[in-house]
This record gives C-alpha cells, structure tokens and sequence, in this order.
C-alpha cells in the first residue's frame, strides 16, 4: 500500500526522492523543540529507511547552512538554522493578509472554520467510522 | 441564428447550476479536469455569442455598411436579432473583455509575485519553513515552487500527518494547480455566471492534493486527521473570525476523506461534454448564419447598385440577382430561403 519506501529507495527518480526526504527531515527537525540525532529523526520518519539515508541528508543540508549541530556522544545533534531570514515570515503573512487576492495563485491548506464548522470538525474526528460519511450537506 | 446564437448562453446558466455540484461526487483529478474544460468552452462560446449579437448591430450601422458593402436594408429585414438585443450584447461584450482584460493582468502579476517570492524565500529546498508560531501552509508555485510551512504549524501535526501535509502542497505543486486557478478566474471574469465553476473548482484542486497525499501516506484517514488538526489550530490561532464565506470547505474534506473514495462516474462527464458540443456546434451554426448574411446582404448591395445601369439599357444581364431583388422584400426572402436551405442540410451533420 506504501509507496514511500520503493519512491525512497527511488530507482527512476533519485533525486527528486532526495528532495522529498529533504523536506521531511526539515519539517521533523521543526517540529520538534530540541536537537535531535540521526537516529532521532529515522524515529520520526514514516516509513523504513536506513539510517545512513538520514545520516548523509542531515550532514548535507548542515553544509548548505540549513541545520547548525552539536557534538552529542559519537555524532551530532542538529537544530535548523533559524536567523537567516527573521523578516521571511512576518513579511510573509502581512503581503497574505494585505491582499487575500493573492489566493487565486497559492493553494492554503486549510481555511479558517467558522464556529459551527469548529464543533461538527470535533466531531467527525473524535468518532472516526461511526460518523456519517455519506452525508450530504 | 434566431436560437442558435443564444444556445451557447443557455449551455453556461445550465452548466453554471449543474457542473460544481456535479464536481464535487466525482474523483477530484477528473472533477478538477472537467471544470477546466467547461469553464474555458462556456467562456468562449459566450464571448462568441455576444459577439455575433453586437456585430448584427454593429453592421446595421449605415457607415459600417457602406465599408462592407452591403444593404443595411437587406440586413434589417434578414436579421432576426432586435436593436435592443444587439446593443445589450455589444454592452456585455464590452463588459466581458474589459473584465477579462483586468483578469488577464492581475493573474499574470500574481504569478510574477509568487515566482519572485519562490525564489526569495531563504534555502534551495522544496520545503521552506518560516520561522512564525501561528500555523499556517501554503504552495507558492514557481521555479521550482517551493512548499510553504510555519513552524507553528508543523508542532501542531503528528508524523505521519505532517508527511500528509507535505505531501497535500507536493500535490498541487506537481500538478499545476495555480494554472487551473488562474483559468477559473479568467472565466469567472468573462461572466459572473461562471463564479459557481470556479468555487467548484478551489474546493475540487483541495480535495485532488488531499487524494494524491492519502495514496503517499497510504492512509484516508490520516490525511482527514491532519486537514482536521491543522485547520482548527489556523482558527484557533486567529484573532478575527473566519469569514463565513470560507465555512464548510474543511469539514466537507475531511467526510470525504472518512468515506469511501469516490468511484468514478460517466455520466456527468458524457452530459457535460455533450452541453458542450452543442454549444460549440451552436456557435458555428450561428456564425455561418451571419455569414451567409452578410453574403446575402452584399448581392443585395451589388444588384441594387448596377439596378441603374440595366435601366439605362446597356444590356448587360445581372448575373446574381434580378432587377426587382433590390426591393427590401425580395431580398429578405432571399436571405431567409438561403438560410433555411442551409439549416435543413446541415443541422444534423453539425450536431452529431
């Protein structure tokens, strides 16, 4: 069912795989509120992959000036870098703000809920497969 | 021409009430696909439309007929299209590319803008997180595009729902799907009719990267779960509420993402091609109409103009028409005779 681990072991596309595991590693290191090892981060990761993978995109993205590390045990623990751009996202979200026509060319992910929205959404998380998903509104 | 030219019209108001609930049963990348198409046919059968009533107008004008050549006379009496109806389709004419022309130049600013931002963002990787606790996550297409993630909302996905995450605005990089968004507007401009289609149309592009990140992650359920999380954390941490129009989006994505996946359906997609062949086929009828015409019109024209010169006696027979057919009558049931043998012979070939 998974076809993460035959894209990662990637035989037609390596490197667009590569760029894919990029970004997930990116968004764990994010995500999580102290320095993680190599081996943390596979923790983290859906999906079986060697753990050398993640070993050679942490140390790559840590030459592009992407993650800063520090010596723990015998390897490294790695925080992204966080002050190259500190303008980026306040910048960011007040050009989003100021003009929401600029909708038409980016995709959010989600929208806002309104109040009932917020408690039907509860719902149909909190009681997965006896909701009623063939329900039309 | 009498109801060939409005058939084109009547396919966008038909279309415009059925095609966006139509989108939403079918599979999302289909649904997404056959909105594009109807938007982009509609559009331009209805620029079309308006086009040929404002040039029966237009071509009623004496001056214009002169430059032509042909007999206004021969035209008014041939023309089944009222002034009135004329000069309101020359107005919506006017209306529809001027809104067009607007549309057209905003889309291509935002495109620009999203490019120029693609390329400032800090890093060359697909993933470009902003440093920012308020959650929230985007696709800025560009080259390359780049996914756009705050941290905040990154902290508020477990695993696999941040994999879904990344793996939704992969989608909508992958598959173009500002091109489609751009189309939509562009035709929502063309006619305020057409505005359901492109709602359909955000709902349906959503709802086809939440489908392409369910088979990445290999769970529906998943991807409900992060849709779910990531938008209750976006309004928990807004200070204004959400505006009312955006309500329902979410919590329908994610019922269909708990539900079966949608099978896929012929018969929307045949009726809606089929709207579409009669307006295009509408279309052509209509302009072969005013073709023949303005042909008509043009003989009349000719004939009334070497009238004199027969009278005198020089001797010369006219070769198209008869003396008499400069006559408004004679010509207009002329015009009209052409036009019906034309219709009877080729209507069934041109609706097939």
């Amino acid at each position: 069912m998974r076809e993460r681990g035959s894209e990662v072991a990637g035989e037609p596309s390596g490197r667009r795989a590569r760029g894919e595991l990029e970004s997930s590693v990116l968004a764990v290191l994010w995500a999580a509120d102290r320095p993680l090892t190599a081996r943390q981060v596979l923790a983290e990761l859906p999906g079986d992959l060697a753990y050398t993978t993640v070993l050679t995109i942490l140390s790559r993205s840590h030459d592009k000036g992407m993650l800063v590390r520090r010596r723990e045990g015998r390897g490294h623990a790695y925080t992204p870098a966080r002050d190259e751009a500190p303008d980026t996202a306040a910048r960011m979200r007040t050009l989003l703000d100021r003009d929401s026509d600029r909708d038409a060319v980016l995709a959010r992910f989600v929208s806002g809920l309104s109040a009932g929205d917020g408690q039907l959404l509860q719902r149909l998380l909190t009681g997965p497969g006896r909701g009623r998903p063939a329900e039309e509104s | 021409m009498t109801i060939t030219v409005y058939v084109p019209l009547l396919v966008t108001v038909v279309l415009a009430v059925l095609a966006p609930r139509a989108a939403r049963r079918l599979p999302p990348r289909a649904a997404a696909r056959s909105l594009a198409c109807a938007a982009t046919v509609t559009a331009l059968g209805w620029l079309g439309s308006l086009a040929l009533l404002s040039f029966t107008g237009l071509a009623q004008i004496p001056e214009v007929a002169e430059q032509g050549h042909w007999s206004v006379a021969a035209l008014r009496a041939a023309d089944p299209v009222s002034l009135a109806v004329a000069v309101l389709g020359a107005l919506g004419l006017a209306a529809a590319t001027g809104s067009l022309a607007v549309a057209a130049v905003r889309g291509t600013r935002h495109l620009r803008w999203a490019r120029r931002e693609a390329a400032a963002l800090p890093g060359d990787t697909e993933l470009a997180v902003l440093d920012d606790p308020v959650p929230q996550a985007f696709a800025l297409p560009g080259a390359p595009g780049r996914i756009v993630v705050s941290r905040g909302m990154l902290r508020c996905l477990g695993d696999d729902e941040r994999a879904a995450l990344l793996a939704h605005e992969r989608a909508h990089l992958r598959g173009r799907h500002h091109l489609y968004l751009v189309l939509w507007r562009l035709t929502a401009a063309v006619t305020p009719l057409l505005r359901p289609l492109a709602d359909a149309g955000g709902f349906v592009l959503e709802r086809w990267a939440d489908e392409t990140a369910a088979a990445h992650v290999g769970s529906r359920t998943v991807v409900a779960r992060a849709v779910g999380r990531a938008a209750l954390a976006t309004t928990a941490a807004q200070d204004r509420p959400a505006l009312a129009a955006t309500g329902g989006a979410v919590p329908q994505r994610v019922r269909a993402l708990l539900g079966p996946p949608p099978p896929p359906r012929a018969l929307p997609v045949v009726a809606g091609a089929a709207l579409l062949a009669l307006c295009c086929a509408s279309l052509a009828e209509a302009a072969f109409d005013s073709e023949r015409m303005v042909v008509t019109a043009r003989s009349a024209e000719r004939a009334a103009a070497t009238a004199p010169a027969d009278t005198a006696g020089s001797g010369h027979p006219a070769p198209v028409a008869t003396a008499p057919l400069a006559a408004d009558p004679e010509a207009a049931a002329d015009g009209a005779r052409h036009r019906h043998h034309h219709r009877g012979a080729h209507r069934p070939g041109g609706r097939a």
